[in-house]
């Protein structure tokens, strides 16, 4: 499969009063396309701000250390997403070739402007088209989401959808110009269980239909095991495990991964407690020295994880680790 | 009723009245004639998707919205209240028997006062202590039950993550020495490492004080851990209710079984085995007639849209509102 977005090395930094606060650590991943990529950790691992990246959407106040680079590769050829600076330049990225879908979808429309206007203004803005092309396209959008009478639906605001409606809502805005790439921060979060369940079927038949490559966020493991084909698993802003869903969930090397799977709550085993990764995420201002997952791990090793940083451990071609306990190579001074 | 139910509710229904016409008085029923007994020192839970009135009915057993028909009465070791008619006196007493536990976090403190004053105030407002050494006393009491330090109560709440101002709520909910608390998807705005911690300490504080919770949440794998009961609601009706090894072991209503084989499976090879279900829940302003399910059910039959099934008890404590629970459990395997 030929690739479609590679980030490499990607470090950002914010500016605040209290001083530079680490955001994203020397992070990188690529993707094919057609490909779904499930991006887990808890808040603050930084995994919004990673996909943010993507989109140059980070606040002003973001420093991309120099060795940062996210290349996406379109039709008309490769872009060097970190070097774009104009609004025109930025809008190849930002729903031109990659499209973004956010937690709440009330939050996210305007409220007192149509579902429809919406549609179209982003129609017309990223495509050469009449308005009446633009309302078309929307319709059929629509339909295609499963939203039944999208005549009617589409002059309506968003308060007047329910929160499933407005979620297929967004998915059909972000898809109606169709991206190579699209980005769901956490979309079925505030959703019930129910219309989680419709949704990521919806996005499952989508991924298959309009084969673009998907980066899911979330902080739900099950979820990742039903959509994503690979799982990239975050912790305080660096990458600690990467690899195929069925691996990672199955046989997860890195002790975080591993926690946060046992964390979850299972149905077909009601006798086995509950265990919480035990402690809190640090504050970014006190990121912790050597692996920066060392206070709140069961499986330290001793001195080691406290000084040094662990290395990309690659254990197949695919599946990589970042922990001490998987480390082949020499640790360097 | 017997001595070890702490609250029990008898075809409670909650209405709020919509706008007046001159033809007809028309009366959201948000709660719709729905009997729960909640045993004294239990964990019941309470699920079903938004809009099925699971919020509302926590709400009117704190006396918090308006019962409008039928009865819930609560039962201590000292004092009995009839909740419908409860008012002056005896409600600010009820106010510190039975507490509530906010969903978010983050919404639920206030940004500008110390989480020493957050914890205190339900004290100073009640009046429940004589002096501020006795106030401090206590707050320092239930500050550390629910693993908060000293160092912790002299600072904001921004300086906290979600899961500590979690337990900042819960410790401002227990202050008072409440017997009853509904904790309201208290842990659903939280990450899941954290969650099972907030689990724990709910579960160990159940015990420690003799507690008598209402869990809510949407979340059934949550609910099977922790609760000992499970009633499900849908659009205001109470539509199967059981103690929760019976319930999971064997569900009996079609909107139950649908909610868990939602729940997305760990297995990535179980990828579209799931029963899904169709469509959202119906306004309530616009209700089905029949069975309020009946839109949804891949089940339904003639009868189903005719005629509305009530809540019955076969005699094993497992009960359910459904026309066709007996030939579906034979037929359609959970």
């Amino acid at each position: 499969m030929s690739s479609l977005i590679d980030v490499e090395n990607l470090t950002l930094q914010f500016r605040t009063d209290e001083g530079l606060v680490t955001a994203v650590d020397d992070v990188s991943f690529s993707l094919a396309k057609g490909e779904v990529i499930g991006l887990v950790g808890e808040s603050g691992s930084g995994k919004s701000v990673t996909a943010k990246s993507l989109m140059h959407l980070n606040a002003r106040n973001a420093l991309y250390a120099p060795q940062s680079k996210i290349t996406l590769y379109t039709d008309a050829g490769e872009v060097d997403v970190l070097s774009l600076r104009t609004a025109r330049e930025l809008n190849v990225v930002r729903g031109g070739a990659i499209s973004m879908i956010f937690q709440e979808p009330m939050a996210s429309f305007a409220p007192a402007i149509t579902i429809g206007s919406q549609m179209v203004e982003q129609l017309q803005l990223h495509g050469d088209m009449s308005k009446a092309q633009a309302r078309k396209i929307s319709v059929e959008m629509l339909d295609r989401v499963g939203i039944s009478d999208p005549h009617k639906r589409i002059d309506q605001f968003a308060f007047e959808l329910s929160g499933g409606m407005r979620q297929r809502a967004m998915i059909a805005m972000a898809l109606s110009t169709q991206p190579k790439l699209l980005i769901a921060d956490e979309p079925t979060t505030a959703l019930d269980v129910t219309i989680q369940a419709q949704v990521i079927d919806l996005m499952k038949d989508l991924v298959n239909e309009f084969h673009m490559g998907i980066i899911f966020i979330t902080h739900d493991l099950g979820v990742v095991a039903q959509t994503a084909d690979k799982v990239c698993v975050m912790y305080l802003g660096r990458m600690v495990e990467e690899g195929p869903v069925r691996e990672v969930i199955r046989h997860p090397k890195h002790p975080y991964t591993r926690g946060l799977i046992q964390a979850l709550p299972r149905l077909d085993d009601l006798d086995s407690p509950l265990t919480p990764v035990p402690g809190d995420i640090p504050s970014p201002l006190e990121r912790p020295s050597g692996c920066v997952f060392h206070t709140r791990c069961q499986e330290i090793l001793g001195d080691i994880c406290k000084s040094a940083l662990p290395h990309d451990t690659q254990l197949d071609a695919t599946h990589r680790v970042a922990c001490h306990l998987h480390d082949t190579k020499e640790v360097g001074a | 009723m017997s001595d070890d139910i702490l609250i029990s509710a008898d075809r409670l229904t909650v209405g709020y009245p919509l706008g007046n016409s001159i033809l007809r008085k028309s009366v959201l029923k948000a709660v719709n004639e729905v009997s729960v007994h909640i045993e004294r020192g239990s964990f019941f839970g309470l699920v079903g998707e938004s809009g099925s009135g699971k919020t509302t009915l926590g709400r009117a057993l704190l006396k918090a919205a308006p019962i409008t028909e039928g009865r819930a009465i609560y039962r201590d070791d000292e004092v009995e209240y009839d909740l419908s008619t409860l008012d002056g006196a005896e409600l600010k007493d009820y106010r510190k028997r039975a507490q509530l536990i906010f969903q978010d976090p983050y919404a639920a403190l206030s940004p500008r006062m110390t989480v020493r004053d957050i914890i205190a105030e339900p004290l100073e407002v009640m009046g429940l202590t004589a002096s501020r050494q006795e106030t401090d006393e206590r707050v320092r009491e239930i500050a550390a039950k629910c693993r908060l330090n000293l160092e912790h109560l002299r600072r904001f709440p921004h300086a906290f993550s979600g899961g500590q101002r979690q337990r900042i709520s819960i410790a401002r909910a227990l202050v008072s020495g409440p017997k009853f608390v509904v904790a309201d998807e208290s842990v659903a705005a939280l990450d899941v490492s954290i969650q099972a911690d907030v689990l724990n300490l709910l579960k160990q504080l159940q015990s420690d004080l003799g507690l008598t919770f209402m869990f809510i949440s949407h979340d059934l794998s949550v609910v099977a851990h922790t609760c000992d009961h499970v009633a499900v609601m849908y659009l205001g009706r109470l539509v199967e209710s059981a103690p929760t090894r019976k319930l999971f072991a064997m569900p009996r209503h079609p909107y139950t079984r649908a909610l868990f084989s939602a729940i997305p499976s760990l297995d990535p090879d179980d990828r579209g085995k799931a029963q899904k279900l169709e469509g959202e829940i119906p306004s309530p302003l616009n209700q089905p007639p029949g069975c309020k399910f009946h839109t949804r059910c891949p089940n339904a039959i003639d009868r189903c849209k005719r005629e509305e099934p009530r809540l019955e008890d076969p005699g094993d404590g497992h009960e359910v509102s459904c026309h066709r629970w007996r030939e579906l459990l034979e037929t359609v395997p959970a």
